[in-house]
């Protein structure tokens, strides 16, 4: 047990510190800024986190860094915010109050026509300038794969970031370049390390001093709902009015956001968000890069973690089939004790996982892949970017010194209740050549492994069929063949 | 003298056919400008929410909501039977449309009581706690299911007819038939649907509605609460977009928070979850079109004989005017010869589908589309040339199925300056060449053109209003029927009103629209939002004006035409004043500075009955060329460019227009391709949410995408500037992103094989039409001439 205690959280609003106790655990922070606050330029648009009218900044200390990103309003909970610096529409402006260049620019193209969506397109366009100098057509799209806007068609948006970018950030045109010393200087201070206990007649909310004061609080309350990015829990509240109390915060401890990378492997903290996530699995397996660029939008990556997209059991979830194909194991965590399983036996059933009641999942280990493997991962959405898979299908093949297939990792979502191995076709292509009749052979047998559903983001059919024409295309890629639409306008226009 | 002199010879700033921004373009990017859930709340303020059914077709056997009543913070508990007047909101009078359903329920999600409490939270909570016993109903669903099953229809049909089909098909050389499945689409309008009613005194009320005609929701409210219409006051500042989704939907939540309103006199506001508000409203209509033609070998249309029967819903709503509106449009740009279409607005057990831009339009547009497409598969040429050989025009060749004469065709100009700026014929050439070497990326281009009818078909609905006050200090307050959701008209009306006094665009303020200064106005919609309302506006200037000239002349001794209104001035004989100055001496002299300004839009006349009038004041046309990548294993495509050509005739403001056609672009592709209605076997619309219903991102646009303006256009009709309208003509310029799509899984089978592609063309769509295509190829080989 920590040592002190605080009641309340502490954080940064704007210009103004702000302490908050008592409040409801399912507090979200769109509704305390709008409905308490009257910061009303935030909006609500879908309350679920996919279209971004309530994107607002939240900086953070991130190693000794003080980073802003982008998160969705609706579904973060205020309980979250300790130590954070919340900045809303409303302080986007210059310090002089003139219009931001991210403003100028989206006024001076034409950027908004009916202007609802327009405050969360600017923080979102105001992020992506105060990080990135000089971002590609790739980067803006990027940044706004979380921004829906119905009137524009965006073409004057992407503009408008462009040309923004024609000025930098500095201390006279930006609130938050002028005041970052100090904002850094006061986050850190706030952030005391001791255990915050929030009691409300709504229930409790916990955010543990440590680790272990994480693994000993859950170990009491393993009826208590553990909240990383929220993106998931979020919508438990806001789309279903569930009692998700007591919550105890994760996202603040440092220790489950370690990344390790060394030479057998890549090893996350559960705590590790998609956007955190995203250098040290790409540089490992540059393969994973298309797929991590499409899971959900740029808030959702920024809240989001692979521990919770795992611990949440999801058949549909993006990380597991390329965690499963590359051999990941996951390490739970009770109390002081500590188990590591395959992956792919942690999925049990549908919404059954291999957890014990007070446990958590602590890290994933992803080891690395050997020189002459062939590994791909390929998400089918109804839309490119922001959806969610219809089917993720991930390929781990590795040869032995004759051309034969020595193993066959096959993972795919979407395809089961669970995320789930291609047993059937993977006998029919270990111990054979990697060749055309081989797989021609081995794609038949995916209707053992699978018997997909038919939903509203496909059909059985479409399902099967794809899928085992992905096995078609990821063969011909790890043969050099062209499978791919060329993606970016810089490279159409190349 | 010299420097005024001087000053009067530069133009005003934001005149019309200047780009303009958007007037509110500084408070949208600030967070400023302010939605109905943004304002201040009354004192007191209690927050609805609607209790919806979980049943597709059922009776109520009975209603217990006991609980919900009991639940923490609920105040009053609302059914059908506590609507005052008559618990009926349909548009079209026809009693076919509860405020809330009282003994059946006809689609899964019909609200059917609501809650009233302390905090919108409260209500949410407590809307969840009605036990409901049901005995259910058969129910239905699928246009087609519906029609075999004999459903009604919601509204009479419609029949479009000339010449002799029945001939005409039977002296063609050629025959094809076929069917076509066209999905619907929600509006997915950022800003959902909001209420907020404060009671005024006696049979008071006053309503901010987000709503793109206050004057139905003040029609509507008062027939509910059973008053009169001076009794309601409708305020719309802005919306956060409409596209037709608030044109009737609007009026539930308005005719529900004005009941509680005045049941508790307390202010009452009510907005639905985004999940609900998509179950709750309606969307475009989905149809199924057959259709039989006679055709030629040279490519030439001799008869078209089809039936578009669409989804409606369980009510009529505007069912009738859009089924109609698919009807005016099936013929797009071409002339047949002899021709029958007819409508079938079916009822189904599904929410009663609504005005969506384009009104039908583009559904009757698609399946006409279809006919050229399916005529240059069966002939094996570029579907551009049967398109040309088709287009209206020539002697004997320019009378549409509803008998209007087209007399302003530019589509031939259209489409060649468009075929060459874009390179079309190259490109195409260039794409054959690389499907027959790519196996698995295959390439499609088409280039596919638009002619969209102006006016609403309902006649009486061409007309608008607008107040004008010009104050002692020379500021003008502007004032209209239109209302504001994204499209700029406001903008455009005042940069209107700037032209007629020669003021610059910031002299002008830009108010609410509200029934309590222009009444008896006509939905923003039918794109003629600026047509109308920018007509009544300088109407409105040109009385003021008039009463100022004759002031000046009279003041001055000189005559009439040496009153000229100069930028920021006016010009009397050789003597230049300040536009205020002048304005403060025609006050002094008692002149009337306030006008109310009307238009109606002459020369249009329709009959129903018989099928035949002049219902289109003018067309607007445009051409779109669109190439595409499918990714043959998986169905999955990219659009890799668009090349547009709109007429927009003498834009009003071409950076609006540009915005107009880009934004209309774009949400036609999202209706073609990505954004699908699903419903289960229960009724249950599962696609209700951005998370389930996808519609484009940033990244789905054209790689490259050029729009341009027919700068040569002028509307052949004196509209307001000779400008056209373009809120709706646009939508369908990316129906060449479908035939494009259609183009690259055609060549899976040598482009012998129509591919038949149905909206939306979601990925699963594309890749069955290949699996499809893959089977009948190998099925028929080619012959062995070729």
């Amino acid at each position: 047990m920590a040592q002190s205690q605080r009641s309340s959280i502490r954080f940064l609003l704007n210009d103004q510190t702000v302490e908050l106790s008592g409040f409801a655990p399912d507090l979200t922070l769109l509704d305390w800024l709008r409905l308490d606050r009257r910061l009303t330029g935030t909006k609500e648009g879908c309350a679920e986190g996919d279209c971004g009218a309530c994107t607002v900044l939240v900086g953070r200390v991130d190693n000794g860094v003080l980073v802003y990103e982008t998160v969705n309003a609706c579904i973060r909970f205020v309980g979250s915010l300790d130590a954070t610096h919340v900045v809303t529409i409303e302080h986007l402006n210059r310090p002089d109050g003139e219009l931001s260049a991210v403003q100028q620019a989206m006024v001076d193209l034409h950027g908004s026509q009916c202007g609802f969506c327009t405050p969360g397109i600017v923080a979102s366009l105001h992020a992506l300038w105060l990080s990135e100098p000089q971002p590609s057509e790739a980067d803006i799209e990027r940044q706004l794969q979380g921004n829906l806007c119905r009137c524009t068609g965006y073409e004057p948006i992407v503009k408008a970031a462009k040309a923004a970018a024609a000025t930098l950030p500095d201390a006279d045109n930006d609130r938050l370049v002028a005041r970052y010393d100090q904002t850094f200087e006061t986050l850190a201070g706030l952030a005391d390390g001791v255990r915050v206990t929030i009691e409300s007649d709504r229930g409790t909310t916990y955010l543990p001093a440590d680790l272990d004061d994480l693994a000993h609080l859950y170990e009491a309350h393993p009826d208590a709902t553990i909240v990383a990015g929220a993106t998931d829990v979020g919508l438990w509240v806001t789309k279903h009015l569930h009692d998700i109390s007591p919550v105890i915060h994760i996202s603040h401890l440092d220790a489950l956001k370690e990344i390790m990378i060394e030479k057998e492997g890549v090893t996350l903290g559960a705590g590790v968000s998609y956007t955190a996530a995203r250098a040290a699995l790409v540089s490992t397996f540059p393969q994973v890069e298309e797929l991590w660029d499409r899971i959900g939008g740029e808030q959702v990556r920024n809240m989001g973690t692979v521990g919770g997209n795992i611990a949440n059991g999801s058949p549909i979830g993006d990380t597991p089939p390329p965690l499963i194909a590359l051999g990941a194991t996951v390490t739970l965590r009770k109390g002081d004790s500590r188990r590591t399983v395959r992956l792919e036996s942690f999925f049990i059933d549908y919404g059954k996982q291999d957890r014990q009641s007070g446990e958590f999942v602590e890290s994933i280990a992803v080891p690395s892949l050997e020189e002459d493997d062939f590994f791909a991962v390929y998400k089918i959405s109804k839309r490119r970017d922001e959806d969610i898979s219809a089917l993720c299908g991930a390929f781990h093949v590795r040869l032995d010194g004759e051309g034969l297939v020595a193993s066959a990792r096959i993972a795919f979502g979407g395809m089961a209740g669970t995320p789930k191995r291609a047993a059937a076709t993977e006998a029919l292509i270990v111990g054979q050549p990697w060749s055309w009749q081989t797989v021609e052979a081995a794609r038949a047998a995916m209707a053992e492994d699978y018997q997909p559903l038919t939903d509203w983001r496909a059909s059985a059919d479409y399902r099967m069929v794809s899928a085992q024409n992905l096995l078609i295309r990821f063969f011909l890629e790890s043969c050099g063949a062209p499978v791919r639409i060329t993606r970016h306008r810089e490279a159409a226009e190349a | 003298m010299a420097m005024n002199q001087s000053r009067s010879k530069t133009e005003i700033k934001g005149g019309a056919h200047s780009p303009r921004q958007h007037d509110s373009a500084h408070k949208h990017v600030t967070g400023s400008a302010d939605y109905i859930d943004d304002m201040p709340e009354p004192a007191g303020t209690l927050h609805g929410y609607l209790g919806l059914t979980d049943r597709a077709h059922a009776r109520i056997v009975s209603l217990d909501l006991d609980a919900v009543r009991q639940a923490p913070g609920v105040v009053v508990v609302l059914t059908g039977a506590d609507v005052p007047g008559v618990n009926d909101i349909s548009p079209t009078g026809r009693n076919d449309e509860p405020v809330l359903a009282t003994r059946e329920v006809l689609f899964h999600g019909q609200p059917v009581f609501a809650v009233i409490a302390q905090t919108r939270d409260a209500a949410r909570r407590a809307a969840r706690l009605a036990v409901i016993e049901y005995e259910d109903l058969p129910h239905i669903t699928d246009v087609r299911e519906a029609t075999a099953a004999a459903y009604p229809f919601v509204t009479d049909p419609l029949k479009l007819e000339r010449g002799d089909i029945e001939g005409g098909l039977a002296a063609a050389p050629l025959r094809l038939k076929g069917e076509m499945r066209i999905g619907g689409q929600d509006h997915f309008y950022l800003e959902g649907h909001i209420a907020l009613a404060i009671p005024g005194e006696d049979d008071e009320v006053t309503v901010w509605s987000s709503t793109q005609h206050p004057s139905e929701v003040q029609h509507m409210v008062a027939h509910a609460l059973g008053t009169v219409s001076n009794a309601v006051t409708v305020h719309i500042r802005r919306m956060g977009g409409g596209f037709g989704g608030k044109e009737t939907q609007s009026n539930q939540f308005a005719a529900i928070a004005a009941i509680a309103a005045k049941k508790l006199n307390r202010a009452v506001k009510i907005r639905p979850d985004r999940d609900d508000d998509m179950i709750i409203t309606g969307k475009r209509h989905d149809f199924v079109v057959d259709y039989d033609v006679g055709y030629d070998e040279s490519g030439k249309i001799h008869a078209v004989d089809a039936a578009f029967a669409a989804r409606c819903g369980f009510s009529s709503d505007l069912s009738g005017p859009v089924t109609d509106r698919a009807l005016f449009h099936a013929d797009n740009c071409y002339f047949y010869q002899d021709v029958r279409l007819v409508s079938k607005p079916m009822m189904t057990n599904t929410v009663s589908n609504t005005a969506f831009r384009g009104f039908g339009g583009p559904q009757g547009m698609l399946g006409g589309e279809r006919i050229i497409e399916e005529v240059a598969y069966a002939l094996d040429r570029d579907p551009l040339e049967i398109r040309r050989a088709n287009f209206y025009g020539g002697s004997g060749r320019d009378v549409t199925p509803y008998h209007q004469t087209v007399e302003d065709n530019v589509i031939g100009q259209i489409v060649d300056e468009l075929e060459a700026s874009s390179d079309y014929q190259a490109r195409r050439a260039e794409i054959i060449a690389f499907n027959q070497d790519s196996p698995v990326i295959r390439r499609g281009i088409a280039l596919t053109p638009v002619k969209f009818g102006i006016s609403f078909t309902a006649t009486w609905y061409n007309q608008a209003g607008a107040l004008v006050h010009v104050y002692q200090d020379g500021s003008i307050h502007l004032n209209h029927g239109g209302t504001e959701m994204g499209q700029g008209l406001n903008t455009k009306v005042a940069q209107v009103l700037a032209d007629e006094f020669q003021v610059d665009l910031d002299t002008i303020r830009i108010t609410a629209t509200t029934t309590g200064k222009v009444p008896n106005t006509s939905a923003t919609a039918a794109s003629s939002g600026t047509d109308l309302n920018g007509m009544a506006a300088a109407n409105a200037a040109e009385q003021i004006k008039a009463r100022l000239v004759a002031f000046a002349s009279e003041k001055y001794s000189v005559p009439p035409e040496q009153v000229v209104f100069e930028p920021n001035h006016v010009r009397v004989g050789n003597e230049l004043m300040a536009f205020g100055d002048f304005i403060k001496q025609a006050y002094l002299a008692r002149i009337q500075l306030s006008a109310a300004g009307f238009y109606k839009t002459p020369g249009i006349h329709w009959n129903r009955e018989t099928g035949k009038g002049r219902p289109f004041y003018y067309f607007a046309y445009g051409a779109a060329v669109s190439e595409v990548s499918v990714d043959t294993l998986t169905g999955e495509y990219q659009v890799d460019r668009v090349d547009v050509l709109h007429d927009a005739g003498r834009s009003l403001n071409p950076a609006l227009d540009i915005g107009q056609i880009e934004g209309a672009f774009i949400q036609g592709m999202g209706w073609l391709t990505t954004e699908e209605l699903w419903w289960d076997d229960k009724g249950r619309l599962r696609t209700h949410a951005p998370s389930t219903y996808k519609i484009p991102l940033a990244s789905d646009r054209p790689r490259i995408f050029n729009v341009r303006l027919a700068e040569w256009s002028e509307n052949r009709e004196p509209t307001i500037r000779r400008s056209k309208a373009v809120g709706e003509p646009p939508f369908m310029l990316p129906i060449s992103v479908l035939e494009a799509l259609g183009m690259a899984t055609a060549s899976i089978a040598d482009y012998r094989i129509s591919p038949q592609l149905d909206a939306p063309a979601t990925p699963e769509r594309v890749l069955m039409a290949v699996e499809r295509l893959k089977a009948m190829a190998a099925d028929a080989p080619p012959p062995a001439a070729d």
